[in-house]
């Protein structure tokens, strides 16, 4: 066995089934079982090689009725570059008016991925 | 004192409410919208994960961002949206309508006499007084929606080192939320041997952050005198606990995930009949309850896990409150019941001369199940479900086509039932 095989066990949550699949690395070659359809594995090969989460999270939100404001990636971040994230949406401090689908933080990380408000908020 | 005179008064302003509010407004009756908070969304306002909107939408959204969509249509509407009112009391007039009296610190009392009433009042979570979990009785112990809340909407962070009691989505979504502000969550406590919760949320909120999941074990004892300081955990065997495997986990705060119950102050006030198996208003094919002229829809009526089916289950309550308006009823109506593998179905009676929609919750967990719907004991339509589990809801479509070849009498009964074919 090389030095970089591994062997993972994750559930596919493409669809409600959930399939239990086995997932085999060794380098860039992955091998799948369990999956009772080609969808499994397409998810297992792009979770073990670029696994990524749209993040969801809030930010201070200068309004004395709403303190917090939802913010969400406007696609699936990397991984390890979530609590990177997470540090610079909390260190954000927004002042209405603020729309919905707003662009908070732009191409986060040279990433490509933006920070975006989930709610419209009106000055007063 | 103001007021108002209507064809429609629909009782709380969370998704259901929006959804009624719309529907029947458009059809050029009169409609009230009233919501106790101060503005319209109800819990998906504190629902700040994506996951709403995949049937309504066609696209992947936040709660806030469904929440708004609905809150356009009603400001686009003719509906008069009354917030920061309260409805606390609600009598029956003698000429059928009904007299209910909002309460607001912004507008005093406000009454309202209408033809109908929808009730979309939502639900409310189970407590520790729900799951009686022995020891002592310190601060730091939250339902997880009101933890969402708290961390959400106000921005206060209940607790560093957590536990979480049950399984159910609200607590997973939560397990992850409260790592992304920092805190740790040390185990997830489910007295089940399956997790209540979807599996998207057992994978993304819980083994993303190698969040241990124990399944068949309860919280047995919360320690702490002022604030919470740990908690026993024992594991049941056979169903009973075994106290020799339990061990101790030291937290600050407890989040309980342990189900949610219709919010039913206001129709137990009025006696409007309450179904035992689901918890909310016993209702008829049209989604009325035992009050002639009052209908029902949403968490209300019976919990929901998806928004879409929420929304669309209100749309269907609003067309119906439209049809009662103009005097259309049912020539009709068989009771339908659950059978093998089957908690509830939803409505009680249906229809057999019309299209409609039933929401059922499955017993059972299987990857290849029959749902089977019978008429005096015959089979008239079989369906295969690739997956069931009892946190996703079944919906199941009707059609008079079901009942062409079978004789109704008045005593004809709908049963369906559910069987696991390994
Ligand atoms: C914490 C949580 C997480 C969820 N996560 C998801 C998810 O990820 N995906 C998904 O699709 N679904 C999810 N759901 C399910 C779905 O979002 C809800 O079922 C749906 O939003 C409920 O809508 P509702 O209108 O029935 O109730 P609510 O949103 O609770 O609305 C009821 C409203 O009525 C008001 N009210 C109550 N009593 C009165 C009164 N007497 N007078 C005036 N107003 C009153 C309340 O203030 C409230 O605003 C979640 C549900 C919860 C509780
Ligand atoms: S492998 Fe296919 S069938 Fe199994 S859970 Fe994934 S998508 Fe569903």
């Amino acid at each position: 066995m090389s030095p970089d095989k591994n062997t993972k066990e994750m559930i596919c949550i493409v669809c409600p089934v959930g399939c239990h699949l086995q997932v085999t690395t060794d380098g860039e070659e992955v091998k799948v079982t369990g999956n009772r359809c080609s969808r499994g594995e397409e998810y297992a090969r792009e979770e073990m090689l670029s696994p990524k989460r749209v993040v969801t999270a809030t930010c201070r939100l200068e309004d004395p009725q709403h303190p917090r404001l939802p913010v969400k990636t406007d696609a699936p971040l990397p991984f390890e570059q979530i609590e990177e994230l997470l540090a610079e949406v909390y260190s954000l401090s927004v002042k209405p008016p603020v729309k919905v689908g707003q662009v908070l933080i732009e191409d986060f990380a040279a990433t490509g991925v933006n920070l975006v408000s989930s709610r419209t908020i009106q000055t007063q | 004192m103001r007021t108002e005179q209507i064809d429609a008064l629909v009782i709380g302003g969370g998704a259901a409410g929006m959804s009624a509010a719309a529907t029947i407004s458009a059809a050029d009756f009169s409609t009230a919208l009233v919501e106790r908070e101060d503005e319209l969304g109800g819990v998906l306002l504190q629902c700040i994960h994506n996951g709403f909107g995949l049937h309504e939408f066609k696209e992947e959204l936040t709660g806030p961002e469904y929440a708004e969509r609905w809150v356009r249509k009603i400001e686009q509407s003719e509906v008069k949206t009354f917030c920061g009112t309260t409805v606390m009391e609600m009598n029956l007039l003698e000429d059928g309508r009904k007299e209910c009296f909002g309460y607001s610190p912004q507008h005093g009392v406000i009454k309202f006499v209408t033809r109908t009433v929808v009730l979309t009042m939502g639900c409310r979570e189970r407590n520790r007084g729900n799951v009686m979990i022995p020891g002592t009785r310190p601060a730091g112990v939250y339902t997880a929606g009101l933890a969402q809340r708290l961390v959400n909407m106000n921005g206060y962070i209940p607790g560093k080192e957590v536990v979480i009691v049950g399984s159910g989505d609200i607590g997973l979504i939560m397990a992850r939320r409260m790592q992304w502000v920092g805190s740790k969550v040390h185990a997830v406590v489910e007295i089940q041997p399956y997790p209540s919760g979807l599996t998207r949320n057992i994978s993304q909120c819980l083994n993303d952050f190698k969040i241990p999941l124990y399944l068949s074990h309860v919280v047995s004892k919360i320690y702490g005198k002022e604030r919470v300081e740990a908690v026993d955990i024992t594991p049941l065997k056979n169903g009973v606990p075994d106290h020799e495997q339990t061990f101790q986990i030291k937290c600050d705060t407890l989040l309980l995930s342990v189900g949610l119950i219709p919010e039913n102050e206001l129709s137990k006030q009025v006696g409007i009949e309450l179904n035992p198996l689901t918890n909310g208003p016993t209702v008829d094919s049209m989604l009325m309850t035992s009050i002639e002229g009052v209908f029902s829809a949403g968490n209300v009526l019976h919990v929901h896990d998806l928004v879409d089916f929420v929304s669309a289950e209100a749309r269907l309550a609003g067309e119906n409150v439209i049809d009662y308006l103009k005097g259309v009823k049912p020539d009709r109506e068989l009771p339908i019941k659950p059978g093998a593998n089957i908690r509830y179905i939803n409505p009680t009676r249906i229809n057999p001369d019309v299209n409609s929609e039933i929401y059922m919750r499955p017993l059972v967990v299987s990857n290849n199940a029959r749902l089977k719907i019978m008429v005096n004991g015959e089979v008239v339509k079989q369906q295969k479900k690739p997956h069931v589990q009892p946190s996703e809801m079944i919906k199941l479509k009707i059609s008079p086509k079901f009942f062409k070849d079978v004789e109704l009498t008045p005593d004809s009964r709908v049963e369906v039932t559910l069987q696991d074919e390994p």
